[in-house]
């Protein structure tokens, strides 16, 4: 067991430095230079040339690289070549507001498709089950930024329930903060909600069909305990899979989602400096969304250890 | 009407809606059907078991066999239906569309079951000691949890695997498939079972390890007085674990009877073609083991009739209705227009189980 885990880690690793090389050198091929884009097209070679040197842009692709990681590392990735403001308390605060988002989304995707797809899988072959799954069918055409223009429409300009965007810190308001994160929390969450849903329904079909699901009824077991206790571990395994893949999907979706709902996250940040060409913090927003996929990936190798007891090996 | 091959023909069905027959009757099953859709997959079973009794049920894949054992417990798959009458000794109730709560009550308890896949019949994320234990909390026939543990280490003792102390706290995967056999019979003997319902207990299993497997399966119902129902393909198997056996094809029982009696001297076809197939050292005269012809159609798709006709030598037009069953004894019987003669008939020796000799 702690054999796996060491491997996992140094996988993780490895793939951290794997995706930071391919971020930097993705940037640095990319065309136009941030200096000259800093500075304008109509400033002098020499300036262009100066602020090269203090950007350090001059150096080597490796030393500037190097210079890069040492910065993400000890959490001081330098200042921004377009505002000049330090990048690390902008991405830190950008990155709170995101994970706010994308933690509720995840929350409520959950807690909406765990007893959905339970419950649709138990009664697929009633019609209770087949409207269940319609509905759900229905949650996954729809695409996150549309059930936000839908519930701003209705909830926000319809009925002035909930404001309809902005962002307020939850120190300041906490009120406010809750009111200004059901909608896009909602709009975030039930469509992922809504494909969580489906792969939990198959997922249980799936242990349904099983032999050792058929043992526990014969041992006497009614069939929702049977599922409950020999079922819901073993169909978790695929769905922890998935809820991985959600979770890099949802730091997309909460992209235009932040746009959508006027919300100052990481995805706005990043959306902000692809349109000022403030590279440097594309380079780093790119990173951490990086970054947190692969340690996502890394809690879900984790987690997976826990559940299968088959994985650990080596045990007997 | 398929009569119970071992009570008078006339009363087995009148007497299906009651209680079982005789006292010392455990199973009493009565004019069994299975369908899907409309179409017929078991057909008028009816078949008695005694207490203590081991009673094999043998057939080619498809005969039904399966599925009889499966409406005993009440374990048909989704959309498939039970007709009839299925009485177990000691429960007030019919067997045979019972509710979730009473069947939970009996599945386990009065009837337990041992599965074809070892590798698959058990929860892999669960250690073994908690998956026997859970059959004594649930039928609350052990107090709490240390003394069900406990209970569960005497039980794989029973069965004969190393270090049970240890076993207990082991995963399915930590054992080869003979012992989560044993594991899963030590599950279905927990709670001193009236039947034990065996489905191929043992086809799944190396040979080396299937004798011994077959041996733990009858001393266990021995010690416990328990009767048996063993589905098997192997007639080996059936020679050495029953003493009676039933012989299906196309859902039908088409021969029943003593296990000397029914191997020595079959009378119906099919019978005779099982044995024939299964015996290894004849062959024919091109140096070819003997077969059935042709091969068992689809669920649903046997001919009217005598069932085995289109693959049957000696069928002819009678053979488009359907056989009555021919009563040859107490416990015995057939249905076939055209049994194989009484006398004369080449005597095959019973198989015998050829893994005994190497457990």
């Amino acid at each position: 067991m702690i054999v796996r885990l060491v491997k996992r880690i140094a996988v993780l690793l490895v793939s951290l430095v794997v995706s930071s090389v391919l971020v930097f050198a993705f940037m640095a091929v990319l065309p136009g230079d941030p200096a000259r884009v800093a500075l304008g097209t109509s400033a002098s070679e020499t300036a262009v040339a100066q602020l090269r040197e203090q950007f350090g842009l001059d150096r080597p692709f490796v030393a500037q690289y190097l210079s890069w990681v040492h910065g993400l590392v000890t959490f001081d990735p330098g200042t921004s070549y377009i505002s000049h403001t330090e990048i690390g308390p902008q991405l830190a605060d950008r990155l709170q507001v995101t994970l706010w988002l994308v933690g509720a989304g995840m929350v409520l995707a959950c807690i909406l498709a765990v007893p959905m797809g339970i419950l649709m899988a138990v009664r697929h072959r009633r019609p209770s089950g087949l409207i269940l799954s319609a509905l759900s069918q229905a949650g996954v055409a729809v695409p996150a930024f549309l059930a936000g223009i839908l519930l701003i429409t209705v909830f926000a300009v319809g009925l002035g329930w909930l404001p309809a965007n902005g962002w307020t810190p939850p120190a300041q308001d906490p009120v406010l903060f809750l009111k200004q994160l059901v909608l896009p929390v909602l709009s975030l969450g039930m469509v992922q909600g809504a494909v969580l849903t489906r792969y939990i329904r198959s997922a249980v079909l799936d242990v349904l069909r099983e032999d050792y699901l058929r043992t526990a009824r014969a041992k006497g077991l009614r069939p929702m305990r049977a599922l409950v206790r020999h079922g819901l571990r073993n169909a978790a395994v695929p769905v922890v899979t998935v809820l991985a893949l959600q979770l890099a999907t949802l730091l997309v979706g909460a992209v235009v989602i932040e746009r959508v709902f006027v919300i100052p996250g990481l995805g706005s940040l990043l959306l902000d400096s692809v349109s000022n060409r403030d590279l440097i913090v594309v380079q780093d927003v790119v990173m951490i969304i990086a970054m947190a996929v692969l340690l996502v990936n890394f809690l879900v190798d984790t987690i997976y250890l826990m559940i299968d007891p088959r994985l650990r090996g080596g045990s007997s | 009407m398929t009569p119970a091959p071992d009570t008078a023909p006339a009363t087995a069905s009148a007497s299906g809606q009651g209680s079982p027959d005789r006292p010392d009757d455990v199973l009493t099953v009565r004019n069994l059907g299975v369908t899907v859709g409309g179409r017929k997959l078991v057909e008028d079973v009816d078949f008695t078991i005694r207490a203590g009794e081991r009673v094999g049920l043998i057939g080619e894949s498809g005969s039904g066999k399966s599925l009889t054992a499966l409406s005993v417990m009440g374990l048909l798959p989704d959309g498939l239906r039970a007709t009839g009458s299925v009485r177990l000794a000691g429960v007030g109730h019919d067997l045979v569309d019972a509710d979730e709560a009473r069947m939970s009550r009996v599945r386990g308890k009065e009837i337990a079951m041992v599965f074809q896949e070892p590798m698959t019949a058990l929860n892999p994320t669960m250690k073994v000691g908690r998956q026997i234990a859970e059959v004594l909390l649930v039928h609350r026939t052990r107090p709490d949890r240390a003394s069900a543990r406990a209970a569960a280490v005497d039980l794989l003792a029973q069965v004969g695997l190393p270090d049970p102390a240890a076993a207990v706290d082991a995963y399915p995967h930590q054992f080869s498939g003979g012992q989560r056999q044993r594991v899963v019979l030590a599950i279905a003997l927990a709670n001193d079972p009236a039947l034990l319902v065996c489905d191929e207990p043992t086809t799944a299993l190396d040979v080396t390890v299937q004798a011994r497997v077959l041996d733990l399966i009858v001393r266990g119902v021995q010690d416990r007085r328990s009767a048996m129902l063993f589905i098997t393909h192997d007639l080996a198997v059936v020679a050495t674990a029953c003493e009676r056996v039933m012989v299906m094809y196309g859902g039908r029982v088409v021969e029943s009877g003593p296990v000397q009696e029914v191997f020595t001297r079959p009378r119906h076809r099919y019978t005779r073609g099982l044995i024939g197939a299964s015996d290894l050292t004849a062959v024919d005269d091109r140096g070819r083991l003997a077969t059935i012809p042709g091969s068992v159609p689809p669920a649903g798709r046997f001919p009217a009739g005598c069932v085995f006709r289109n693959r049957c030598a000696h069928a002819t037009e009678a053979c488009a209705t359907r056989p009555d069953w021919v009563p040859t004894g107490p416990d015995s019987g057939y249905a076939c227009f055209h049994p194989v003669a009484e006398s004369g008939v080449r005597g095959t020796a019973v198989p015998t189980n050829q893994e005994a000799g190497r457990g």
